[in-house]
C-alpha cells in the first residue's frame, strides 16, 4: 500500500511540471492549463492529507478536507472561463497569444 | 453644558455665523455679535452671583502617555472680576462701534473679529491650565492681529498688524518654554496641580530653574502687556478703528499679561529673582512710556503710551508678590493691588479711547492734537466724560484712579527706589493728560475739521456715560467688592502717602495747565521723547544685521544640508534604486513567473530551515 | 494498489510533461485530458470518490471542452517557427531541480508521512456524497451562496468582456 509521503511527493511533482510550464511556454493558454495542474496538484494533497488525517493509514473524521477541494474546483473553472474570455479580448486587440511580444508593462 | 461654556461658546458662534454667512449682511452680523456680547454680560452677571463655582466643566483634550491636556473652566477670585470686566467693557465697545463703525465697508468683517477676540479673551480668564491658556493666548493674538489691520489696504495699518503679532510672537515663544519648563518640573499644566505640587514639596524643588521657567512665562506678559523692550508694537497698533483700541489694547487683551501673572502667583511668590525682574521690568516701562508720552501729537498715540505706562505700574505691583528681602511675602495683597488698577483702569482708559474715539469721528479723522481745539464748547457730553476719565487717570479724589494708585503705591513702598520712579510716573501722567486735554478742549480750533465738530450720536454717548459710572464709583469699596471677591486690597497706612500722591498729580496738572495754555504748537519739542527714544529705529538696525547674519547660516544649511544632502540625496538614491529594481521589470510574463518560482523555493526553505 | 498507483501517477505526471512539452496547444490540451483522467484515478484510490467524479466532469467535461473551443475559435498553428527560448527552459530546469531537492528533503524529514494506508471503512459515516453535502449545506451554506455570487459575478464578466467593441453599431448600446 503506498504511504503519505509518495502521494505528497506525486502531488508535488504535479504543481513543479505546471510551475515550469507557466515559466517555460509562451502560448497563453498553454499557461493557462499549467495554472490548472498546479491547482489539481494542491487538490491531490489536500485529499491525501484528508485520507491519512485519522492516523495510522486511516481518513480523517470531517469531511472539511473534500469540501475545500470542492470550493477550489469551482473557483477554478469560474477563473478559467474568466481567463478564456480575458485571452479572447487579448487576441481581438493584439492578434496574438504569445506572451512574449506581450511586453506593455515592461518598466 | 455649563452657564461658563455658554458664555465662552456663544461669541464663537456670533463670530463663526458672522464670517461665514452673514458677510453680506453687514448690519444683521453687526447686531448678532452685539446681542451675543450682551447675552455674555447678562450670564456674567448670573454666573459670578452663583454660590458653587467649582465644576464649571471640563472634558479631556488630549491625553500623550503623561501629558494630559484639558479643556476646563475654573473661575475664582481675580478671574471672576477680570471676566466681568472684559463681557462689560466688550458690550460697551459693541454699543459704541454700531456708531463709529455705521459706515464702514468692512462692518460685518469686523464685527466678527470682535466676537472673535470676545470668545478668545473669554477663554484666557477661563482657562484652568497653562495649556489652554496659551491657546487663547494665541487667538486674542490672531485677532488682535485682525482687528488692527482692519483697514488693510492702508500700508500703515497692514504694517502695525504684521508688527503686533511679530512682536508678541517673541514673547510668546518665552510663554511656551516656560510653559514645558514647568511641565517639566511639575509634570502638569494645571493650575491647582502644580500648586498643589509646590505646596507638598515643602521647598523640594529646583529654585533657578523654577525662576527661569516664571521670567519665561513673564516674557508671555512681556509680549502681550507690550512692556519693555516689546512694548513697540502697542502705539503701532493705534491704527485700528479707536473702539478696538479702547478694548483689546487698552482695557482686555494688554491687561491678559498682568491677568496671566496673577494666576500664576504662587510661583511668583517662590520665584524671588523673577519676581525682581517683573517690578524693574514694570517700573522702567512706566517711566519710559510716561516720557514718552510727553511728547506725542497723535491722540491715541498718547493714550497708548498712557496704557503702556499703567500697565508698567500693575506689572510693578504683581512683581512684588515675591520674597521681598525682609522675608515679607506680600502674595495676594500685591497682585490683588495690581489687579485692582487693572480693574478701574479698563474703565477710565477705555472711556478716553472711545471719548477720543469720538472726538476723532466729529473731527472726520483727523488724530493731531494740535490740529484741534476748542471742541469743550461743541462736545459738551464727551468732553465732560473725558475730562472726568482724565481726572481719574491722574489719580485725582474720589476717583476710581485715586484708589487704585494708593494700592499700588502703598505695595511699591517696600521699594524705595520704586517708590519714587511710581511717584514721577505719577506726576508725569497727570501733566501729559493735562497737555491733551488743554490742547484738544480748549483754546482756539485750529483746523476746519475741529470748527465743524458736533455732538455724536446718542448710540455713542450711552457707553461714554456708562463708563464714567464706572470711572468715578469703581474705586469705591461698594463698587470693587462686587467685582473683586477678595477684598484683602491694601491701603495706605495714615494719610501721609495719599496726600503727597494727589500733590504731585495737582503738580503735574497746573504744570500741564500753564505750559500749553494757549499755545498753537508744541512749545517745547524734545527730540528723544518724540522719537521714542530711537528704539524703533535701534531695533530695525539690530533686526537687520541679526536676520541677515541668521539669514545667511540658514541658506548655507538649507543649500547644503537640506537641499544637497537630504533632499537631492534622498531623489538620487531612489533614482539609483529605482533604475536597478527598473531592470526587473521585463513586462515578461516567463521572467515574473521565474521570480515567483525562486520565491516560492526561497520560502520553502526557509521554513524548512525553521521547522527542522 | 500499489500497483495501480504507480500506473496513474505515472500516466499524471507523464502526460502533464506532455502538456509543456507539446507544441501544438490542441494536443496540449489532450494530453491534459489524460493526466486529469490519472489524477481522478489518485482520488479514487483515495477512496474519494464524489472528487475524482466532479474532477472528470468538471475539468476533463467542462474546462478542456472550453480550452478546445478557445483554440479552435482563435484558430491558432503550432509555433513551427519558434525555437525554444533556451533562457526560459534554463530558468525553468533550475527552479524544477531546486523545488524538487526541497521537496524531497521536507518530505524525508516528514515522519507522520511514513504510514501506510489501511483498507478504507466502509461505514455509513464514511459515505463521502452524503458527508460532504451535509457539510456543505450546514457549517459552509453562507460560502457556498458566496461561491453562487461569485460564479455569477464571473459569467457577467465573461459576458461583458467578450462583447465585441469598438463597432460603430454597438456604441449606440
Amino acid at each position: 500500500m503506498p504511504t503519505l509521503n509518495e502521494y505528497l511527493l506525486m502531488g508535488g511533482l504535479l504543481f513543479v511540471i505546471g510551475l515550469c510550464g507557466v515559466m517555460i511556454r509562451s502560448n497563453i493558454i498553454v499557461i493557462l492549463m499549467s495554472l490548472e495542474m498546479m491547482l489539481s496538484a494542491a487538490n491531490l494533497t489536500l485529499v491525501a492529507f484528508w485520507r491519512f488525517g485519522g492516523g495510522e493509514g486511516l481518513p480523517a473524521d470531517s469531511y472539511n478536507a473534500q469540501v475545500m477541494v470542492f470550493f477550489v474546483i469551482t473557483v477554478a473553472a469560474a477563473e478559467v472561463a474568466v481567463g478564456l474570455a480575458i485571452i479572447v479580448a487579448l487576441f481581438r486587440s493584439r492578434q496574438t497569444v504569445d506572451v512574449e511580444e506581450l511586453r506593455s508593462m515592461k518598466g | 453644558m455649563t452657564t461658563a461654556f455658554i458664555i465662552l461658546l456663544l461669541p464663537l458662534v456670533a463670530a463663526a455665523s458672522n464670517l461665514l454667512l452673514l458677510r453680506k449682511k453687514a448690519n444683521f452680523s453687526a447686531f448678532v455679535s452685539t446681542f451675543s456680547a450682551a447675552i455674555c454680560l447678562v450670564l456674567t452677571f448670573g454666573l459670578i452671583r452663583q454660590d458653587d463655582l467649582n465644576n464649571l466643566g471640563s472634558f479631556n483634550w488630549i491625553k500623550i502617555a503623561d501629558l494630559k491636556l484639558d479643556i476646563g473652566i475654573e473661575l475664582h477670585g481675580l478671574g471672576l472680576g477680570m471676566i466681568l470686566v472684559v463681557t462689560l467693557i466688550g458690550f460697551l465697545v459693541h454699543l459704541f462701534s454700531l456708531g463709529y463703525m455705521r459706515e464702514d465697508a468692512g462692518k460685518a468683517r469686523y464685527f466678527s473679529g470682535l466676537s472673535l477676540f470676545m470668545f478668545s479673551m473669554t477663554g484666557i480668564v477661563f482657562a484652568d491650565n497653562l495649556a489652554m491658556m496659551f491657546i487663547f493666548w494665541e487667538l486674542v493674538g490672531v485677532s488682535s492681529y485682525l482687528l488692527i489691520g482692519h483697514w488693510y489696504h492702508k500700508n500703515t495699518a497692514a504694517e502695525a498688524a504684521k508688527k503686533a503679532f511679530l512682536v508678541n510672537r517673541i514673547g510668546d515663544f518665552g510663554f511656551m518654554i516656560g510653559i514645558l519648563l514647568i511641565w517639566g518640573s511639575f509634570g502638569s499644566v494645571n493650575f491647582v496641580e502644580i500648586e498643589g505640587s509646590l505646596r507638598n514639596g515643602n521647598g523640594n524643588y529646583d529654585k533657578g530653574l523654577l525662576n527661569w521657567s516664571v521670567f519665561c512665562i513673564f516674557c508671555g506678559a512681556i509680549g502681550k502687556s507690550a512692556q519693555v523692550p516689546l512694548h513697540v508694537w502697542l502705539p503701532d497698533a493705534m491704527e485700528g478703528p479707536t473702539p478696538v483700541s479702547a478694548l483689546i489694547h487698552a482695557a482686555t487683551m494688554v491687561a491678559a499679561g498682568v491677568f496671566m501673572l496673577t494666576k500664576v502667583l504662587f510661583l511668583i511668590e517662590v520665584a524671588p529673582t523673577a519676581a525682581s525682574v517683573i517690578q524693574y521690568v514694570g517700573a522702567i516701562t512706566a517711566l519710559i512710556a510716561a516720557l514718552m508720552a510727553t511728547q506725542q501729537n497723535d491722540i491715541k498715540k498718547i493714550l497708548a503710551y498712557s496704557t503702556l505706562s499703567q500697565l508698567g505700574y500693575m506689572i510693578m505691583a504683581v512683581g512684588f508678590a515675591g520674597l521681598l528681602s525682609g522675608g515679607e511675602v506680600l502674595g495676594e495683597k500685591a497682585s490683588n493691588a495690581g489687579f485692582f488698577h487693572l480693574y478701574t483702569h479698563a474703565f477710565f482708559k477705555a472711556l478716553l479711547f472711545l471719548g477720543s474715539g469720538a472726538i476723532i469721528y466729529a473731527c472726520h479723522h483727523e488724530q493731531n492734537i494740535w490740529k484741534m481745539g476748542g471742541l469743550i464748547g461743541r462736545m459738551k457730553v464727551t468732553s465732560f466724560t473725558f475730562l472726568i476719565a482724565t481726572a481719574a487717570l491722574a489719580g485725582i479724589y474720589p476717583l476710581s484712579g485715586f484708589y487704585s494708585k494708593d494700592a499700588i503705591m502703598t505695595i511699591a513702598a517696600n521699594k524705595p527706589l520704586l517708590l519714587v520712579i511710581g511717584s514721577f510716573v505719577a506726576f508725569l501722567t497727570a501733566f501729559y493728560m493735562t497737555r491733551l486735554c488743554v490742547v484738544v478742549f480748549f483754546g482756539r480750533a485750529r483746523s476746519w475739521s475741529s470748527e465743524e465738530a458736533k455732538e455724536v450720536p446718542l448710540l455713542m454717548l450711552v457707553p461714554l456715560l456708562v463708563l464714567t459710572i464706572g470711572a468715578i464709583f469703581a474705586g469705591q469699596t461698594f463698587a470693587y467688592s462686587w467685582f473683586v471677591p477678595s477684598k484683602d486690597i491694601p491701603h495706605p497706612e495714615g494719610v501721609v502717602l495719599p496726600l503727597i500722591l494727589t500733590a504731585i498729580a495737582v503738580a503735574g496738572i497746573i504744570a500741564g495747565f500753564f505750559l500749553y495754555r494757549g499755545r498753537d504748537q508744541e512749545p517745547y519739542p524734545v527730540q528723544v521723547l518724540s522719537r521714542k527714544f530711537y528704539l524703533d529705529e535701534i531695533y530695525i538696525i539690530l533686526v537687520r544685521i541679526f536676520q541677515d547674519a541668521v539669514a545667511w547660516v540658514a541658506k548655507q544649511i538649507d543649500r547644503l544640508l537640506i537641499d544637497g544632502l537630504l533632499v537631492r540625496g534622498v531623489a538620487r538614491l531612489v533614482t539609483e534604486i529605482g533604475s536597478v529594481l527598473r531592470g526587473m521589470q521585463s513586462g515578461n510574463l516567463q521572467g515574473y513567473a521565474f521570480l515567483f518560482g525562486v520565491g516560492v523555493i526561497l520560502v520553502l526553505y526557509i521554513i524548512n530551515a525553521a521547522i527542522g | 494498489m500499489s500497483l495501480l498507483f504507480y500506473i496513474f501517477s505515472g500516466l499524471m505526471l507523464g502526460f502533464g510533461i506532455m502538456v509543456i512539452v507539446c507544441r501544438n496547444p490542441l494536443s496540449s490540451a489532450l494530453c491534459l485530458v489524460i493526466s486529469f483522467l490519472g489524477l481522478a484515478a489518485l482520488f479514487v484510490t483515495l477512496n474519494a470518490y464524489f472528487i475524482s467524479i466532479i474532477q472528470i466532469l468538471v475539468y476533463t467535461g467542462a474546462v478542456m471542452v472550453l480550452f478546445l473551443f478557445i483554440i479552435m475559435l482563435l484558430d491558432i498553428r503550432e509555433e513551427k517557427s519558434k525555437d525554444w527560448n533556451f533562457l526560459a527552459v534554463g530558468g525553468g530546469v533550475v527552479v524544477l531541480f531546486g523545488f524538487v531537492v526541497q521537496l524531497i528533503s521536507v518530505l524525508g524529514g516528514y515522519e507522520d508521512g511514513k504510514q501506510k494506508m489501511v483498507p478504507f471503512p466502509e461505514d455509513s459515516s464514511h459515505e463521502d456524497v452524503k458527508m460532504i453535502g451535509a457539510e456543505i449545506f450546514t457549517n459552509y451554506n453562507f460560502h457556498l451562496q458566496v461561491l453562487g455570487v461569485l460564479l455569477l459575478v464571473a459569467t457577467i464578466g465573461v459576458v461583458v468582456l467578450s462583447r465585441r467593441q469598438g463597432k460603430e453599431g454597438s456604441e449606440n448600446n
